[in-house]
């Protein structure tokens, strides 16, 4: 019974990170945006005058999207087009699971966590092409072909990236990945692959300077044909693969749930951990938001010869000399 | 004739261009003291103390919007010290306006000093692009521009139209 309350309240806590934080990312960069470009931001949505910084706009939005008519044009295929939204955010809620939060906070521990968590993301490319496929629209077609061949490609070099320091911990256990980083943190050890492991991460994700599956205001995406809380949740995916990619990097470059010098221990010790490791990935969400608000959008050409060309083999050569130096090394 | 050629070069970019890492990085410093200075700003301008504003926006319904000192907006007519507008219907207005939103209709001023005096004066602000040249070409400086009055607005476009009663009331 204790068992089953606590595997609940693990559960509970990484669902709720992750939508609690999606929903508050949404204000994140809104504000992030406005304090940065010398503007207010939104700041008009008010519950008895109260506007408390505009923190009330993301439960405004969620409100307009779940009360928006559910409008579903004549031409689009019935069931994928009600099944993609579901398959993309499901398949990033699922990763959730799998983040260590603490040493014995984690929803889901499993000796191939990492694994686990890749194969999700590259499952939630099936959310972004069926979408594509079942507006019945060419345009909602291209952008789903646009936004696979991307993840695809990104996701491959994901892979790539994390086998290097997943062969110098050891491990596919995140937990114990993390445990691996107990004297040296894998920024430090690994340089390189938590540089490709941020770009690819962030291309990954689908974020700017690599949205254009979406682009929302330039290029048509392969979401044109939804609307209300169905495109609302290929918006929550996105924020929800973005906590995942920086809580992926918290445990795998940041050491997770470690603060550095301070052995933690006991209960108060494993909250400690659960906020260390809160902490981090919200520092490393916000760097990646400042990187949307700092770089232009690429080029699709530009983008999959960063991905195939650059940032491949720079992962199989990094991976390469982890694997030559561990040999040396032992 | 020998056409002048002047040869521009390429801009190059070196190898640490290149690699764009030190870019993205002096690009994130940029953006990143743009956040904290404006937000020390916003904290500052918070608790009371003085400082510069952290953001350029007025925000505009609940704080008055501030002109220029040379914005002209609205259009007022003038009235003689007797009382009667100034306006001697002699259309210079009408005709150098622009946009034509100036109408006049003249009629015989009872004044035989002034002959000719307005008997409708419509300008539609709906079409007007405020560019003044009616203030410059009044030869007896009937019509003006006032200043600081912006909230021209109406919902419909017959409404933007003001007559002459309009006009000679000050904004």
């Amino acid at each position: 019974m204790i068992l089953l309350a606590w595997t609940a309240l693990k559960v509970g806590f990484a669902l709720s990170f992750g939508l609690g934080l999606a929903g508050l990312l949404g204000w994140v960069e809104r504000k992030q945006s406005a304090v940065l470009q010398d503007r207010i931001g939104a700041n008009r949505a008010d519950i008895f005058g109260f506007r408390i910084l505009g923190l009330f706009h993301p439960i405004a939005d969620a409100l307009k999207l779940i009360s928006k008519e559910d409008f579903a044009a004549s031409q689009v295929r019935q069931p994928f087009h009600a099944l993609a939204p579901m398959i993309s955010l499901g398949c990033c809620m699922l990763c959730l699971a799998a983040l260590p939060f603490g040493a014995n906070f984690q929803a889901w521990e499993s000796p191939v966590g990492l694994v686990y968590v890749l194969a999700l993301l590259g499952l939630g490319a099936h959310g972004v092409v069926m979408a594509g496929y079942a507006s019945g629209s060419n345009y909602g077609l291209l952008g789903g072909l646009r936004g696979v061949a991307q993840m695809v490609a990104y996701e491959v070099c994901l892979a790539a990236i994390l086998a290097g320091p997943m062969f110098l911990y050891g491990t596919l256990d995140l937990a114990q990945a993390v445990r691996a980083q107990a004297g040296l943190w894998g920024m430090f050890s690994q340089p390189l692959a938590f540089l490709l492991f941020l770009v690819a991460g962030m291309a990954a994700s689908k974020r700017i300077p690599f949205d254009l599956p979406e682009g929302e205001s330039e290029i048509v995406g392969y979401h044109v044909e939804y609307s209300g809380m169905k495109f609302g949740m290929f918006m929550m995916s996105d924020f929800i693969e973005n906590i995942v990619v920086a809580g992926l990097g918290t445990a795998l470059f940041l050491g997770g749930w470690q603060v550095p010098f301070v052995h933690l221990s006991g209960t108060m010790g494993e909250a400690a951990m659960v906020a260390s490791f809160c902490a981090k990935t919200c520092a490393l969400l916000f760097l990646l938001m400042q990187v949307r608000w700092t770089l232009p959008r690429l080029r699709f050409d530009q983008l999959l010869d960063l991905g195939w060309k650059n940032i491949l083999p720079l992962a199989l050569i990094n991976f390469l000399a982890t694997v030559w130096g561990v040999w040396l090394w032992r | 004739m020998a056409m002048t050629v002047k040869t521009v070069s390429r801009p190059s970019r070196g190898l640490l261009e290149q690699i764009y890492i030190w870019e993205v990085v002096r690009g994130l410093g940029i953006t990143f003291r743009h956040f904290f200075v404006n937000l020390t700003r916003h904290i500052l301008a918070l608790i009371g103390l003085p400082g510069k504003p952290g953001a350029a926006t007025i925000q505009y319904p609940d704080v008055p919007a501030v002109l220029g000192a040379r914005a002209r907006t609205r259009h007022r007519l003038l009235r003689r010290e007797d009382g009667a507008p100034r306006c001697t219907s002699c259309l210079l207005c009408e005709t150098i306006c622009p946009a034509r939103c100036i109408r006049i209709t003249a009629e015989e001023s009872p004044d035989v000093m002034v002959e000719k005096r307005a008997k409708t004066f419509d300008i539609d602000l709906g079409m007007c692009v405020f560019c003044g040249h009616c203030v410059e070409a009044c030869p007896v400086d009937a019509i003006r521009m006032d200043v600081d009055f912006v909230e021209l607005a109406s919902y419909s476009r017959a409404d933007m139209i003001l007559d002459m009663d309009e006009l000679l009331k000050p904004s």
